[in-house]
């Protein structure tokens, strides 16, 4: 426990911004993931570059919710998983007793397939991450939650009922709400799993200007299904198949010009 | 061909038509069996009863003879109970739920924990008794007051709390524990602000409702030994006490003495229904009030 205060009072995780880093920010080594027996992630190496948009892509059961769960370490709340390789991010390996999740989520947000506000108002779901780790100053909540609602997009529709339930919200505000939640607790890196698949689509365009009009602070995974999403926003392309990636690239290169077959038929629409 | 099946048709619709009223009248009488006996009892416990209910009765002391004798000493002394019962059975109850649903691993062990907590909950509340008069009055020595009766009873309905708090945890959806540690939060942290708010509503009603049980049962308390004398009000937890249920039992026994003590025995039920009437109206308005969906 002191080692632990020590290494936080140190930084040695090094966790605070460093706006002159260069390098990716995640980097995936021999990473395998199984599910009990079911091999699930195999043998994956992937960087994923700092203030970029990676998309994810692939069928349903490719691996790409639980690759993108691994980098917070979400996936390990399921029973049974194993894990093997290396994932650092920003340079310290993320797997293993060193580095306790708490500190890997407070850098690294996620917004999930399903809006999932909590059963609070408006006002304490932003607040929510910062009361977490410590923040009390009514002063210092109201102006993140205000910062963190206006980069969200949905300050304008909620100011005048941030007591409200967040459930009063519709699907679409809600996962906006839910992305100000994640702003507030000013990650370095947001990971989205899905986040438009339950919206209709203007709310799925809303949270793609919404993802354009932030990615010039925060580094952004994101799985999609919707392979014109992927196109539009993203500026490299990883596709999954099998619990492999058969190929990351520039996302123009993927969609328009890619090395592989098995890429060419997905992202033209004849599997998947 | 078809004037055949129409034939048919039409001899089988009368007994169809017959079978649905008969069906329908079974069922009506089933539910009302059990509504016309608690009927019966209440007028008869009401008739016989509410002659004695007066200031006196309810503010007075026990006494040797009827017509003087008081329950304040058995209202006491359930109050009392209940201020054991409550937050040993919460504490305990809601603190093993949140071990079985949030930190065990699934395994063994905790399927043998889940079995034996559902086994337990089945257990004859007189063998309760004996485990508190072993344990409580002899070995720790506390002799029959309050803390010993009501830690017999603590014992008697955990399982029960803990069952219907396993159940309000469960009921959270994931995703929002997931959005929890999503941002950072700890186990803890997740569960005191998120679980426990949102399971709240299901943790009371089943703690409430298992209340009303405990100030209910007589068994436990006739092993612990209750004393049938005339004891003074209880003044806390480490007094030697009555309760309502245990002055029924013991009326109803003299009853066949003194006749007048059988109408006394009447109006403690009452008043003991009464009670019991206002935990579940409590029960109901507390899930009520604090009901969310998600």
């Amino acid at each position: 426990m002191t080692v632990l205060k020590e290494r936080i009072k140190e930084n040695s995780f090094s966790v605070v911004r460093n706006e002159n880093w260069t390098k990716p920010i995640y980097e995936t080594n021999g990473l395998n993931l199984w599910y009990g027996t079911s091999h699930a992630l195999k043998n994956i190496e992937l960087s994923i570059n700092e203030r970029e948009v990676t998309a994810i892509i692939g069928p349903s059961g490719c691996g790409k919710s639980t690759f993108l769960k691994t980098l917070n370490r979400m996936v390990e709340t399921a029973a049974d998983v194993t894990i093997s390789g290396n994932v650092t991010f920003k340079g310290n390996n993320i797997l293993g007793k060193s580095m306790p999740v708490e500190i890997l989520r407070s850098k690294v947000g996620m917004v999930f397939q399903k809006p999932n506000p909590f059963p609070k108002s408006i006002f304490e779901n932003v607040a929510y991450g910062p009361k977490v780790h410590g923040i009390r100053n009514k002063a210092m909540l109201e102006m993140i939650v205000e910062e963190s609602l206006k980069k969200a997009a949905l300050w304008d529709e909620v100011k005048d009922r941030l007591h409200k339930s967040a459930y009063s919200l519709s699907g679409g505000q809600q996962q906006r709400l839910c992305i100000a939640r994640c702003l507030a607790i000013d990650p370095e890196v947001i990971l989205m799993d899905e986040p438009t698949s339950a919206l209709d689509p203007v709310s799925t365009h809303k949270i793609e200007e919404l993802i354009r009009s932030i990615k010039n602070d925060v580094t952004i995974a994101i799985v999609t299904h919707n392979m014109q999403q992927a196109a539009r926003i993203s500026d490299r392309t990883a596709f999954f198949l099998n619990g492999e990636i058969i190929e990351h690239n520039q996302t123009s290169t993927i969609f328009n010009n890619p090395a592989d077959p098995l890429t060419d038929d997905y992202v033209n629409g004849r599997f998947g | 061909m078809h004037m055949q099946t129409e034939q048919i048709r039409l001899r089988h619709m009368k007994t169809r038509l017959l079978l649905n009223q008969i069906s329908k009248f079974i069922f009506m009488l089933s539910a009302f069996f059990g509504l016309f006996f608690l009927a019966v009892l209440l007028v008869r416990v009401v008739t016989e009863g509410i002659g004695s209910i007066n200031f006196g009765f309810l503010t007075g002391k026990l006494s040797t003879q009827p017509e003087r004798a008081g329950i304040m000493g058995a209202i006491l002394g359930t109050f009392w109970l209940m201020l054991v019962v409550a937050p040993v059975t919460m504490f305990v109850g809601v603190g093993t739920a949140i071990y079985l649903e949030m930190y065990a691993k699934k395994g063994k062990l905790v399927s043998f924990i889940q079995t034996n907590i559902s086994n337990l909950a089945g257990v004859p509340s007189i063998v309760y008794g004996i485990l508190g008069l072993t344990v409580f009055v002899r070995t720790l020595n506390l002799g029959n007051i309050v803390l010993a009766g009501g830690l017999t009873m603590s014992l008697l309905i955990l399982p029960i709390v803990i069952v219907a708090s396993q159940e309000a945890i469960r009921a959270i959806p994931f995703h929002l524990s997931e959005a929890s540690y999503g941002v950072g939060a700890t186990k803890w942290q997740t569960i005191q602000r998120i679980i426990l708010p949102a399971a709240l509503p299901g943790i009371l009603t089943g703690a409430i409702l298992s209340l009303s049980r405990a100030i209910g049962e007589t068994a436990p308390l006739v092993v612990i030994g209750i004393p049938a004398l005339l004891i003074p009000f209880p003044g806390s937890i480490m007094d030697r006490f009555t309760v309502l249920p245990m002055q029924i039992y013991y009326w109803t026994l003299d009853a066949s003495l003194v006749s007048e003590y059988a109408n006394l025995a009447a109006a403690t039920i009452i008043v003991l229904l009464v009670t019991l009437f206002i935990l579940n109206a409590t029960a109901i308005i507390v899930r009520n009030k604090f009901q969310r969906v998600f």
